[in-house]
């Protein structure tokens, strides 16, 4: 039961990005196709669930006053690996993210799940947060993704069908670019939590409708 | 010394590329602390001052200690801690000899340590390889494209606050969407070319 609980709580009612609102930068930033939005939602899958558990077993003997400086050197490490990892084995995926691979060291969900959860509870509990936390992180960042690539790109699954190009739904020249740049990131995160806050905001139809959205 | 590609550093990280609204990075505090211009400002400033000590600060410890050691696979591990002290450092000197300022700023400066920009420039002026005068303009004016940004989105919030919405979008959703409108302004900058 806990379980589920903590699944519903990652996925919808307490999702990173569209409920507490944390970790924007990288959601609005690399959500342009596919392959960059799963690939950033395993990397922080994994170097959330692994510095929970981390942390979450240092948590005796970490003191007070200097955790949020421990926390951040844990994190850091295991960016590191990850970052190193990609660059060895996925070296595209590593190009086309860049700095944001890096930039996961500063992304408020993971210190904030540190601070707020594993701080405080066992070691598989805060194992499981950190892997429904990092699930309900990667799917809205594929959704971000699959709506910016179809409209500003006029494609599906870029970077990783079609060899890399996609599966071209929309004729050329009729996407709008803009979804893709900037501009769209912004927009399309604003509408995704203004769903969202729609669907939470109605108690019992709204659990119903998330419940078939997850299906 | 060449002017002419300080310029363009500068005015680049102001406008074509800037920190928010082109590379997304900073956006937290920028959602989180824009909501009155007054207090908008005052992080701003604190940006721009990180900024600028922590390119100044990281470039010699990157060509001075992590490159002649083989270490620059530490680079992010190194770079975090270094901004984590400087803004605790920054934070104490100002407590003890500018009392005023220190109020100002509150709790701003210690956000500082997980604002991406501050990491997101160090990064960048590793990657591109840029000299020590180089890097402390890029930080500095980067900074500057912070408090622009953050000062005009701040006062469009302002405004916004009197203004009806539907209910679903109501606080963050549109706040984000005239952050939208923000990057789109600024995406007219994108064109701009500066000596090549």
């Amino acid at each position: 039961m806990n379980v589920k609980k903590q699944f519903m709580d990652g996925m919808f009612f307490q999702n990173p990005v569209t409920v507490q609102l944390l970790g924007m930068c990288s959601t609005m930033a690399i959500t342009t196709t596919l392959f960059n939005g799963v690939g950033m939602g395993v990397s922080v899958l994994v170097i959330l669930t692994l510095a929970n558990i981390i942390i979450s077993l240092l948590r005796k003997i970490i003191p007070n006053n200097i955790r949020i400086a421990c926390f951040i050197v844990v994190i850091a490490g295991f960016v590191t690996i990850v970052d190193l990892c990609l660059q060895a084995f996925l070296p595209s995926l590593s190009a086309s993210l860049g700095l944001f691979i890096p930039l996961i060291v500063v992304n408020c969900i993971i210190l904030g799940r540190a601070e707020s959860f594993a701080y405080k509870n066992g070691v598989v509990v805060s194992a499981l947060d950190g892997i429904f936390q990092g699930l309900g992180y990667t799917v809205i960042l594929v959704i971000m993704c699959v709506i910016r690539e179809f409209l500003g790109n006029g494609t599906f699954g870029g970077g990783i069908l079609n060899g890399g190009d996609g599966i071209r739904i929309l004729p050329e020249g009729i996407p709008a670019l803009g979804m893709i740049l900037p501009v769209g990131g912004f927009i399309t995160l604003a509408v995704l939590i203004a769903a969202m806050q729609y669907f939470l905001n109605k108690p019992k139809k709204g659990e119903k409708k998330t419940e078939e959205v997850a299906k | 010394m060449d002017w002419a590609q300080l310029f363009s550093v500068a005015l680049g990280a102001i406008l074509v590329n800037n920190f928010i609204v082109a590379q997304f990075l900073g956006i937290c505090p920028f959602m989180g602390v824009s909501k009155k211009v007054e207090t908008a400002s005052g992080m701003g400033l604190a940006v721009i001052f990180v900024m600028g000590l922590a390119s100044a600060i990281c470039w010699p410890i990157n060509q001075f200690i992590l490159v002649p050691m083989g270490l620059t696979f530490m680079q992010t591990v190194t770079y975090i801690l270094v901004i984590a002290a400087l803004v605790q450092f920054i934070e104490m000197f100002l407590k003890k000899s500018m009392p005023s300022l220190y109020e100002a700023l509150g709790v701003y400066l210690p956000l500082i340590t997980t604002n991406c920009a501050v990491l997101g420039v160090v990064l960048q002026n590793t990657q591109n390889s840029y000299d020590f005068i180089t890097s402390v303009v890029y930080g500095v004016t980067g900074g500057i494209g912070f408090l622009l940004v953050i000062v005009i989105f701040a006062s469009i919030r302002e405004r916004m606050e009197f203004s009806d919405c539907p209910k679903a979008f109501e606080g963050f959703p549109i706040a984000l969407m005239a952050a939208g409108l923000v990057a789109l302004a600024f995406l007219g900058f994108s064109g701009l070319k500066v000596f090549g």
